[in-house]
C-alpha cells in the first residue's frame, strides 16, 4: 500500500454489511465510509448493532456478509494474527467501562498501551498527553482512586497514547451528566485534532448528537427486514 | 511497562495473597532442601568415614553403637578389649591392616582418641604444620578443633572424662597434654579429633605405669585427686588379675568377662586401668576374612565384631523410613503451595477477564498474554523457590551452630546438593502448571464476548 493510495483510500469503508448470529441478523448496515479527519457519531438504540459494528470494525468479529475496510485493508477479510497486527496499527479504543487496569497507575496504563503497540517507551510523549487531558497531578494514581471524569480521561489518554489514526469509542458519554457528557466531546474532539486521529463514536446518546457532522443512524435489523 | 513488568504489578497489586503464597511455598522447599541435604550428606559422611574399613571389633553390645563410637566418633564405645587382640588379629593371614583406638575423653567437646600414624593416614590426613606425636602426652589436633579452639603448636591442655564437654565430668589435671602437630582438613572424622598415642591414654588413665606409687607422689599435692587415687588403688587388683589370666586362653575369656562388668564400672568412676582399647578398626587383606573373621570373632571370644556396612544399611533404614514420611509431608505441603498458587491465579484471572481481553484488543497477542499469565506463576514460584532453599541452608546453619552432634555428623550448610536443583526445577513447574488452566482460559477467550460480558 503506498502513501498515495493510503491518501486516497477512506479510513472506515463497509460495503454490504450485515451480521447474523445462528440465523437472526443483528445488524443490517449495507454501504457506509467515513473520511479520514471526519468525525463521526453512529447512533441507535440498544440492540440497533452498534457493538456488532465495533467489533466488525475492529476485527473481533467476521461479519456474515459484506466487508470492511480500515485505511484501505480489507479488515474483515485477513487472518486473525493480520487484524490483531492492523488494529494495533491503525485503531485506539476508547471503552464504555474504561478498562483500565487496575493493578498499573495511569502512568503506566498508558505504558503497557505504548509497549504493545510499538514495543518501546516514550515517557515524553506519555507525560505530554496526560497533561493535554488535564491528569497531570493524577499520573501515578491507581485508576480506582480517580473519579469518573478523570477515569475517562485516562481512557482517552491511553487510546491516543499509540497515535491511532482512527480512535473509536464506545458509549463514552451514556454514564455522565449533561455538562460532563459535553465536556467529554469536547475533550474527545480536543485530543484527537492534537494527535491527528480520527473520532467514531457509537452511543444511543442524542444529546452529543448535534456536535457530529456525520452520523449514522442504525435501526434495529429485525425492523430494518420488515 | 512490559508484560514482565504487567506480572509484578499483578503480584504486587494482591501482595498479601502473593506473600503468603510465597511463604508457602518457601516452607516446602525449604522442608525438602533440608532433607536431601541431611541425607545426602549423612549418607556422604558415612560413606567416607567408613572407607576402607571392613570390620570394628570391640567389647560386647550393641553393634551399631560400636560402628557410631569407633568410625563416627558419635556415640559412646560399648567398653574396652585387651590389647593382646591387636596381636591376635595382626597375626591373621587375612587381615591387613588393624587400628587400634583409645577412646574415653574429650577436650571442650572434640574426642581424645588414642590410636597409631596408620589412623591419620587411613583418611588421607596429613600435617599443616608440627609433627606427629612421638612421645606420650604429645597430640595432633585435627584441623576442625584448631580452628574452632584456636589452638597452636606447643599448646598445653587437659582432657576431662567422657565422650562429650560435661561440666561435671571429671578433669585429669595430673597429666596434661601439648600439641605438637595440626592436620590439614581431610573431610574425615579426623577434621574433629585430637590423635595421640595409646600410651598417652593410658597414662591419662594411670595404666602402664603399673607403679602406682609413682602415681600417689603425683597426686599427693592435689586434695581433689586423693579419692580417684583411692579408686585407682582399688582397681590395681583387676589389673594383676587380668595379667595372670592373658596368659591361658581358657582363663582368658573368663577374666575377660569379670573385666568387662568392671570396666563400666571404671567409666562411671572415670578411671581405668588395664592396657586396653576400645575398638580396632580392621582391613580385610583377602575376600576370605569377610566370610570367616566376624562369625569367628563373634562365636569364639568375647569380642564383637561388626561390619560397617551393614550397621550402616540397617541404620539408614531406619532413619530413612522417618525420612521418608517427612518427605511425603514435605511433597504434599508442595502440591498444598501449588494448588494455593492456583487458586490465586484463577480467582485473580476472573477478576482480570476484562483486562486481558482489553490487551488483546488493543493488540497484545495472544502469546504474550499466555505468557504474561505463565510468567506470574513462575515468578511467584522461583520466589518461593529462592527463598525456600536459602531457608532450608539457614535452618540447618542454625541446627549446625546449636547442636553439636549435627557437626559431629558432618552437616554443612555451606554445602549445595544437585538435588536442590530439582526441587527449584519442581517449584517452578508447579507453579508454571498452576499459571497453565488460567492461561489456556484466556487464550481461547472469545474477547468480543468478554468484552461485552465482563464487568
Amino acid at each position: 500500500m503506498t502513501g498515495a493510495a493510503r491518501a486516497a483510500a477512506p479510513l472506515v469503508q463497509l460495503a454490504g454489511l450485515a451480521h447474523s448470529i445462528a440465523g437472526k441478523p443483528v445488524m443490517a448496515i449495507g454501504d457506509w465510509q467515513q473520511t479520514s479527519g471526519d468525525h463521526a457519531l453512529v447512533l441507535g438504540p440498544s440492540g440497533s448493532g452498534k457493538t456488532t459494528l465495533i467489533n466488525a470494525i475492529t476485527g473481533l468479529i467476521t461479519p456474515s456478509s459484506g466487508s470492511v475496510h480500515i485505511d484501505g485493508e480489507p479488515m474483515s477479510a485477513l487472518p486473525a494474527s493480520a487484524r490483531d497486527a492492523l488494529r494495533r496499527r491503525t485503531i485506539g479504543l476508547v471503552f464504555q467501562t474504561l478498562r483500565l487496569i487496575p493493578a498499573l497507575s495511569v502512568r503506566q496504563n498508558l505504558a503497557l498501551a505504548q509497549h504493545i503497540a510499538h514495543g518501546k517507551h516514550d515517557a515524553a510523549a506519555i507525560e505530554s498527553l496526560i497533561a493535554r487531558v488535564g491528569l497531570a497531578h493524577r499520573i501515578d494514581a491507581r485508576p480506582r482512586t480517580l473519579s469518573q471524569g478523570e477515569g475517562q480521561r485516562a481512557a482517552i489518554a491511553r487510546a491516543l497514547i499509540t497515535r491511532p489514526r482512527l480512535v473509536v469509542a464506545d458509549e463514552p458519554t451514556s454514564a455522565l451528566d449533561d455538562a460532563n457528557a459535553l465536556a467529554m466531546i469536547d475533550l474527545l474532539f480536543e485530543t484527537a485534532a492534537a494527535t491527528g486521529a480520527t473520532l467514531l463514536v457509537a452511543t444511543h446518546d442524542t444529546r452529543i448528537q448535534s456536535r457530529f457532522a456525520t452520523v449514522l443512524t442504525l435501526r434495529s435489523p429485525a425492523r430494518a427486514a420488515a | 511497562m512490559t508484560f514482565f513488568g504487567l506480572s509484578f504489578a499483578y503480584l504486587r497489586d494482591r501482595g498479601l495473597n502473593t506473600v503468603l503464597n510465597i511463604a508457602l511455598l518457601a516452607l516446602a522447599v525449604a522442608t525438602l532442601v533440608i532433607l536431601l541435604l541431611f541425607a545426602r550428606q549423612l549418607e556422604t559422611r558415612f560413606d567416607r568415614d567408613a572407607q576402607g574399613i571392613d570390620l570394628v571389633v570391640g567389647a560386647k553390645g550393641s553393634p551399631l553403637q560400636l560402628i557410631l563410637s569407633s568410625i563416627y566418633q558419635a556415640d559412646v564405645p560399648t567398653g574396652n578389649i585387651p590389647l593382646s587382640s591387636v596381636e591376635v588379629l595382626r597375626e591373621n593371614p587375612s587381615v591387613s591392616k588393624v587400628i587400634p583406638l583409645a577412646q574415653g575423653d574429650n577436650f571442650r567437646g572434640y574426642r581424645i582418641v588414642g590410636t597409631e600414624p596408620a589412623y591419620p593416614e587411613h583418611y588421607g590426613a596429613t600435617l599443616a604444620e608440627g609433627r606427629l606425636w612421638a612421645k606420650t602426652a604429645e597430640v595432633v589436633i585435627g584441623a576442625d578443633v584448631a580452628n574452632a579452639l584456636g589452638m597452636a603448636l606447643g599448646q598445653r591442655f587437659v582432657g576431662s572424662h567422657g565422650m562429650s564437654d560435661d561440666a561435671a565430668a571429671q578433669g585429669h589435671d595430673h597429666a596434661p597434654f601439648i600439641v605438637t602437630g595440626i592436620l590439614k582438613p581431610s573431610g574425615s572424622v579426623v577434621d574433629r579429633l585430637i590423635l595421640t598415642s595409646i600410651e598417652s591414654v593410658w597414662d591419662v588413665h594411670g595404666i602402664a605405669h603399673g607403679d602406682e606409687d609413682d602415681h600417689d607422689h603425683d597426686g599427693d599435692g592435689k586434695p581433689d585427686h586423693a579419692p580417684g587415687e583411692h579408686d585407682h588403688g582399688d582397681e590395681d587388683h583387676d589389673h594383676e588379675d587380668h595379667d595372670h589370666d592373658s596368659d591361658g586362653k581358657q582363663d582368658h575369656a573368663a577374666g575377660e568377662h569379670d573385666h568387662g562388668d568392671e570396666d563400666h564400672d571404671h567409666e562411671a568412676g572415670g578411671q581405668k586401668l588395664d592396657p586396653e582399647v576400645t575398638a580396632l578398626l580392621v582391613s580385610y587383606g583377602s575376600p576370605l576374612a569377610a566370610v570367616q573373621l566376624p562369625g569367628f570373632i563373634n562365636r569364639q571370644t568375647n569380642l564383637q565384631a561388626a561390619v560397617p556396612a551393614v550397621e550402616i544399611t540397617r541404620l539408614l533404614q531406619l532413619v530413612g523410613l522417618g525420612l521418608d514420611a517427612v518427605r511425603a509431608l514435605a511433597v504434599l505441603l508442595m502440591l498444598t503451595a501449588g494448588l494455593s498458587i492456583f487458586v490465586a491465579l484463577y480467582t485473580a484471572l476472573r477478576q482480570r477477564e476484562g483486562d486481558m481481553a482489553m490487551l488483546r484488543v488493543i493488540g497484545a497477542s495472544r502469546a504474550s498474554i499466555f505468557g504474561q499469565m505463565i510468567f506470574e506463576g513462575v515468578a511467584l514460584a522461583a520466589a518461593g523457590a529462592i527463598l525456600g532453599v536459602l531457608l532450608g541452608h539457614g535452618v540447618i546453619a542454625l541446627a549446625a551452630a546449636n547442636f553439636r552432634q549435627l557437626t559431629e555428623l558432618g552437616l554443612d550448610a555451606a554445602h549445595f546438593e544437585v538435588g536442590e536443583v530439582w526441587i527449584v526445577a519442581g517449584a517452578l513447574a508447579i507453579g508454571a502448571l498452576a499459571a497453565l488452566l488460567p492461561a489456556v482460559r484466556v487464550f481461547r477467550a472469545d474477547i468480543a464476548d468478554t468484552l461485552t460480558n465482563s464487568r
